[in-house]
């Protein structure tokens, strides 16, 4: 097998002239990703406030637990992650495949524009109370349809790059982009066929009902984390570690098995969410014995990715961009590991409906997606800005350490808390009658949820931290050596 | 190896086309056969569409987002069905569209909250919880009985929904506003509202004229899980 595909990324080859990169785009997508990322963190924030002080909603009907947690939930990520995903394809795409995005800037600017108009209809939307009521797919029909739109151009602009590349191998990244891009598509379609009440208003009223809804939904819902949250980012872990470390993707041979691995099993895992439930029995099983083996290629996706800094290891030590993707690259391992745990029924059956499920996944959201578009955002910001590095390393290394608090200060409560109530509403007493009524289950959260609070506090300000940070590499003056060797901006 | 990867890797095509393969079949094979497989609802008496005054009362639960700390799903567990009731069957959410079996309880399960309080308690639950429960979290929706329902295109949702696969009869869709008013009117003569839709709770939770948010979901949160009597049902009919 060759191994050209795998050291490109490393290995840009200079003797031939690089294309006229499409670069505003992604420089936007950058700044953008940025801005919803504190945006998540902080509603994230707001709702974990009101869980400890519940008269934080104001008695307003737009600051309703109800309301704010889908925001949160989309705006961290659909918002947050879909636009660093969008920045980071076409980035990726274009120095993978050493040619220019197909439709130039024009269907770059639609998708990455559309995809944000998309967000403001879905978040406007969750405050006025228009909603599907399905949980990650919450934005009603229209603007399903236009999301579908916008998706269209975007896959068209990344495999029509991928079409003209001039490389002769697609590198591995653009595979699980691709796998992304049209998963994507089939799950939005499928699992949001719905029909408008009226062609002007906003209600509709879904395709599918009851259990084979609950099947489609999590269907859906496990292959949004499978797909949107695990393969694509695992793309932007193929590109960018390599990078950073400057060392090729440590095996070849593992890329392939894992990754058709990893897209064949994952698509099964959604059962996992129905465990116990009005769900039949064999649907239940499948949903667990595939999430089970699922642990095998995701634990391949981490050994490649933190393998690759064989030999490259003591960057970690100067480099805190690095230090974030590969830290993320642990988390994944850490979540893809507690995932399958929580997929055994019996696990199941004390976890489901508690806390446990949030605290993974915020391991998950918060150490594997945000760390790694944290990560490649400091590597992304210099060389988009031709800037020598970030303003402030040190700035840096604060953020790394006060989010990586906050993470574990997150999910230690978490479990603890999830645990807790999910042994409480178990409990008998002597007498053989129920232990704890359910309110008394509640009360046992109140100190958990501020130590979670606690956590999500340090990460908004690490995010901020980051923020400002940027916002001075982009103020500050080019590298000097920019002008001589462009090529080298990749 | 019959196919070298090497081939995959540099047809764009065929790469693609072996994805949507590869990521197609573990959905086949879970969801196409819930839909063909006749025993995966359950042939139980009592399951009957949501009346109009149920359905706009649901509208509102999706419309509050009720959903992200209510499950409507109760277990097979001693504990569960201690605490909740029987446990939930495939049967009595086949006209829920979309499902709200949710996956949190941040707050207690609702599958069966059915007749369990009183109109006046939900209405003061609702508007402020701790007056009620001093332990609650949840928010206050003070707002709900101050707000006039709208339900104009009552028949339009009637119809909508039938089209998507709810059997909603002609004469249920006709009757549409008329039978939306009647079940919030304890004067109404409302024979043959009960005859449409059996065992809907009639009444109206908040004083004065005019059906306000609060009713509706209260309509609603009254008949939840109270439909199909499990007292009555043979095991093996509960077996999918």
């Amino acid at each position: 097998m060759s191994n050209t595909a795998v050291a490109m990324a490393a290995q840009p080859s200079e003797h031939r002239p690089a294309p006229r990169y499409v670069e505003d785009v992604i420089r936007t997508g950058a700044v953008l990703t940025m801005f919803w990322g504190v945006v998540a963190f902080l509603v994230g924030v707001v709702i974990a406030a009101q869980l400890v002080w519940p008269q934080l909603s104001f008695d307003s009907p737009y600051l309703t637990f109800g309301r704010l947690r889908p925001l949160h939930t989309s705006a961290a990520i659909f918002a947050f992650g879909g636009t660093a995903l969008i920045a980071t394809a076409f980035h990726v795409v274009q120095r993978t495949c050493r040619a220019r995005l197909f439709g130039g800037e024009p269907l770059a600017w639609f998708v990455l524009l559309g995809y944000q108009l998309f967000i403001l209809i879905a978040a406007t939307g969750y405050l006025l109370g228009i909603t599907e009521g399905k949980e990650y797919a919450e934005p009603e029909w229209y603007a399903d349809l236009w999301l579908t739109v916008v998706w269209v151009a975007y896959t068209v602009a990344y495999v029509g790059t991928v079409f003209k590349r001039e490389e002769p191998h697609i590198y591995v990244a653009n595979w699980f982009y691709m796998a992304f891009l049209i998963t994507i598509a089939m799950l939005h379609i499928v699992n949001n066929l719905s029909l408008p009440v009226s062609w002007t208003g906003t209600k509709s009223y879904d395709l599918w009902s009851g259990v084979q809804d609950a099947m489609i939904q999590w269907w859906y819902g496990h292959n949004a984390v499978g797909f949107f949250l695990t393969a694509a980012f695992l793309g932007m872990m193929y590109y960018y570690i390599p990078k950073a470390a400057n060392r090729p993707v440590y095996s070849y041979r593992l890329s392939i098995v894992h990754f058709w691995a990893l897209v064949f099993l994952y698509i099964w895992a959604g059962p996992h969410h129905l465990h116990y439930t009005s769900l039949p029995d064999w649907a239940q099983t499948l949903g667990m014995v595939f999430s089970v083996m699922l642990w095998m290629p995701s634990w391949g996706g981490m050994i490649n990715g933190l393998m690759t800094l064989s030999g490259a290891w003591d960057k970690l030590r100067t480099d805190p961009g690095l230090r974030f993707s590969v830290t993320a690259v642990g988390f994944y391992g850490m979540s893809t590991f507690e995932g399958p745990v929580m997929s055994v029924k019996a696990v199941n059956s004390l976890s489901h409906y508690t806390d446990w499920t949030i605290g993974h996944v915020h391991s998950g959201a918060l150490g594997w997606v945000a760390f790694i578009v944290f990560g490649t955002l400091y590597y992304l910001v210099p060389k988009m800005w031709n800037r020598p590095s970030m303003w402030s390393t040190r700035l840096m290394g604060w953020h790394y350490w006060i989010a990586t608090l906050g993470i574990v200060l997150y999910i230690t409560a978490m479990w603890v808390s999830g645990i807790m109530q999910g042994l409480m509403w178990r409990a008998y007493d002597e007498l053989g009658f129920l232990q704890y009524s359910f309110v008394e289950t509640v009360a046992a959260m109140k100190p958990f949820y501020m130590i979670r609070l606690l956590g999500g506090v340090f990460f908004l300000i690490g995010g901020l931290i980051m923020a400002y940070n940027m916002w001075r590499t982009i103020r500050s003056k080019p590298a000097a050596v920019a002008s001589i060797r462009p090529a080298m901006a990749a | 190896m019959f196919l070298r990867h090497e081939t995959i890797e540099k047809n764009v095509i065929l790469m693609l086309v072996l994805t949507l393969i590869t990521v197609s079949i573990g959905g086949l094979v879970q969801i196409v056969p819930l839909f063909t497989i006749e025993s995966t609802i359950e042939k139980v008496a009592g399951v009957r569409p949501y009346s109009p005054l149920e359905l706009m009362g649901r509208n509102i639960y999706l419309r509050e987002g009720c959903y992200v700390c209510h499950s409507q799903q109760i277990r097979p567990f001693k504990d569960e069905v201690e605490r909740y009731g029987h446990y939930s069957i495939a049967a009595e959410s086949m006209f829920d569209k979309p499902f709200q079996w949710g996956s949190k309880r941040t707050g207690p399960d609702l599958a069966r909250v059915g007749g369990r309080y009183s109109n006046d308690w939900h209405v003061a639950h609702l508007a402020s919880p701790r007056s009620v429960v001093p332990e609650s979290i949840m928010p206050a929706y003070p707002f709900l009985a101050n707000n006039k329902i709208e339900y104009g295109d009552i028949e339009q949702h009637l119809k909508t929904l039938k089209i998507v696969g709810v059997p909603y009869t002609d004469e249920q869709v006709a009757n549409a506003k008329a039978d939306f008013e009647a079940q919030a009117n304890p004067d109404a003569d409302t024979t043959a509202f009960e005859k449409r839709y059996p065992k809907a709770v009639i009444g109206k939770a908040t004083p004065g004229a005019g059906i306000t948010e609060m009713d509706a979901l209260v309509a609603y949160l009254q008949m939840m899980g109270t439909l199909v009597r499990f007292g009555d049902l043979p095991p093996e009919r509960l077996r999918q």
